[in-house]
């Protein structure tokens, strides 16, 4: 066995760089727990609804389950990866020491692309509400709502600048608000504390199955949805102060927390709003929590959701420039990227450059394209992201098996999750190919293109050993 | 096999790099829809003339929740009645499954090559 050990607590520096110089590491479970919750959360409070659309609400129930599935897999393999390869950039530092440079670098790519479309998505919504409070308020004209997307990503952005401690404690609290709402209109409406406004039987009759089996198929698309990001979790390894115990902590906690929350806003928006109106997140319900709030006739509910769909947003979109910016950071200290974005800033000990890098990357997105255009995007990325995870895990323990290397978590029942994650994400691109078959093969010819130019041109000038940075054994076969 | 050097990149490479980064990125999203090939948009097959909760298929339990969102017969009668088409020629689900494992087929073959040196360079020393 290695003499490193990960499970150590008084040993620090676990990250491939040290400490001395590098990220603080200030952050502990509950924050781990914001980072992923944080970012996912909004997707309870817009855009799962677009599943209903692809195939009724009956459907929308089961992708919400079977991607709960596809995503428990992904937290299970993540925890036990990244409980060891404790290192900023997360699944891109575990793909360079376990697969190989290109394959890295195609992860880190999927990282930062699913995280800063999340972000433009999210500054969409937050640029939505404001128009949607104004009009409440007794404004009439057209709302111009970039400035508040410009506002929006310039402030997160600040935040993320100057320190991940306070960015992540702000994320603990809007996040954990966000949830409550979620709780909160549960409980209100589903008749458990006062009268019930109810009325699935009625909503669904007629509508069950609006398109058949193939609609629950293709309501895996936007089924994702309902959890993509939990695993940004792994970008804060080299920030916790113990990652072995409050990376799997947090990660987990984090899945189970997701899938009561979804589980709950499909019942609650499902059982108020007509199916059409909730699965056109365009047209119709853009918001359906807060929509749903409307419908029950209590201003405190629409007060409360109102500010759940602004904080779960704000809470996502800061997560999202955290971990894109851990990602680009990692890649460019490698040299995968310019060396310039490897730097971290001196004082507030971010990765500064790259926070400020993806500000107009997030903002051309934000607002250049559509919301569900800007979504299918960021699925896309992750999805590619999930397909790599069952190999990743495969190969760690073909490469390192049980016992050779210290692990801080082992998940249970290997390979049964990696097949089951890759037995879905399977039908998940055959969901993505029924209505988004364009942008799927223009995102993976865009992958094929810049593969070619990073293994031809880019990784010239990346040493070779050097990438190697855990002090693991030779692994076996090699 | 010598240790492997790699040359100092300039300032102005690494500028020229992340445009080409950018540039690809913002056309993969962009192109299709400048093209009007992205996403699926949902069309009304049967339009009724004059529309009615009943004649959209609207219970009236269904109909008083449009009605307390703001939407007559006259305004939800799209939004009710667009439907997407999921119907898919077998060629293209060849072609899309082709690019998909061909893509991770070319992943997978460059990182092992690229992963030999790494692990040959890092424990044997070269």
């Amino acid at each position: 066995m290695a003499d490193f050990d990960i499970t150590s607590k008084v040993q620090d520096g676990m990250g491939p760089h040290g400490t001395k110089v590098g990220l603080l590491r200030v952050l502990g479970p509950a924050h781990v727990w914001a980072l992923g919750v944080g970012i996912v959360l909004v997707g309870e409070y817009m855009g799962w609804n677009f599943a209903v659309g692809k195939g009724g609400a009956y459907a929308a129930l089961l992708a919400c389950w079977f991607a709960g599935i596809l995503y428990t897999c992904v937290a299970m393999i993540d925890s036990e990866v990244t409980s060891t390869v404790a290192a900023a950039g997360g699944q891109y530092t575990q793909a360079k020491h376990i697969v190989g440079p290109l394959m890295a670098f195609n992860v880190g790519l999927y990282l930062v692309f699913a995280y800063t479309m999340l972000e433009a998505a999210n500054a969409i919504t937050a640029g939505y509400l404001v128009s949607v409070v104004a009009t409440m308020t007794g404004y009439t004209g057209a709302l111009d709502q970039r400035p508040f997307i410009v506002l929006v990503i310039m402030f997160l952005a600040w935040l993320n600048y100057r320190g991940v401690l306070a960015t992540l404690t702000f994320n603990l609290v809007i996040t954990a608000i966000a949830f409550a709402a979620i709780l909160i209109i549960f409980l209100s409406t589903s008749g458990i504390v006062g009268g019930g406004i109810m009325q699935h039987a009625a909503l669904f009759e007629g509508h069950e199955l609006p398109y058949g089996w193939i609609g629950v198929l293709a309501a895996m698309h936007f089924g994702l949805w309902y959890y993509l990001g939990i695993e940004g979790t792994t970008q804060a390894a080299e920030e916790v102060r113990s990652p072995a115990r409050a990376l799997p902590f947090g990660t987990l906690a984090g899945i189970m927390t997701l899938l009561i929350a979804a589980t709950l806003t499909w019942y609650v928006c499902s059982g108020v709003l007509p199916w059409e109106f909730l699965g056109d997140g365009v047209s119709g319900s853009v918001a359906p929590l807060f929509d749903t709030a409307r419908l029950s006739g209590s201003t405190g509910l629409v007060w409360l959701l109102g500010f759940g769909t602004l904080f779960a947003t704000l809470a996502s979109a800061n997560g999202c420039i955290n971990d894109a910016s851990r990602a680009w950071f990692a890649m460019g200290r490698d040299k995968y990227l310019p060396s310039w974005f490897g730097a971290v800033h001196p004082k507030y000990r971010t990765p500064y450059r790259s926070i400020v890098f993806l500000v107009p990357i997030a903002l051309i997105f934000a607002l250049g394209a559509p919301l569900d255009q800007v979504i299918t995007f960021s699925i896309l990325s992750g999805l590619l992201e999930y397909t790599f995870m069952p190999l990743n895990i495969i190969l760690f323990r073909k490469k390192w098996p049980m016992g050779v290397i210290k692990r801080g978590y082992e998940h249970p029942f290997h390979p049964l999750p990696a097949i089951t994650l890759l037995a879905l994400c399977a039908v998940t691109f055959f969901a993505v190919f029924l209505g988004y078959g364009t942008q799927l093969v223009a995102m993976i010819g865009f992958y094929i293109v810049v593969s070619l130019w990073f293994h031809f041109r880019r990784y010239r000038f990346i040493d070779r050993g050097a990438q190697f940075t855990m002090p693991w054994p030779r692994p076996q076969g090699y | 096999m010598a240790h492997y050097k790699p040359p100092v990149q300039g300032k102005l490479s690494q500028l020229i790099d992340v445009i080409v980064l950018v540039a690809l990125t913002v056309g993969a999203l962009f192109v299709p829809l400048w093209l009007h090939m992205a996403g699926s948009s949902k069309t009304v097959a049967s339009p009724v003339a004059a529309p009615t909760w009943e004649a959209l298929g609207q219970n009236a339990v269904q109909a008083r929740q449009y009605e307390a969102l703001g939407y007559t017969p006259e305004t939800a009668h799209d939004l009710i009645l667009a439907r997407f088409d999921y119907s898919f020629t077998w060629s293209a689900l060849v072609v899309m499954i082709v690019v998909i494992i061909a893509y991770y087929v070319l992943m997978l073959k460059f990182s092992e090559a690229e992963y030999r040196d790494v692990i040959a360079e890092k424990f044997d020393g070269k």
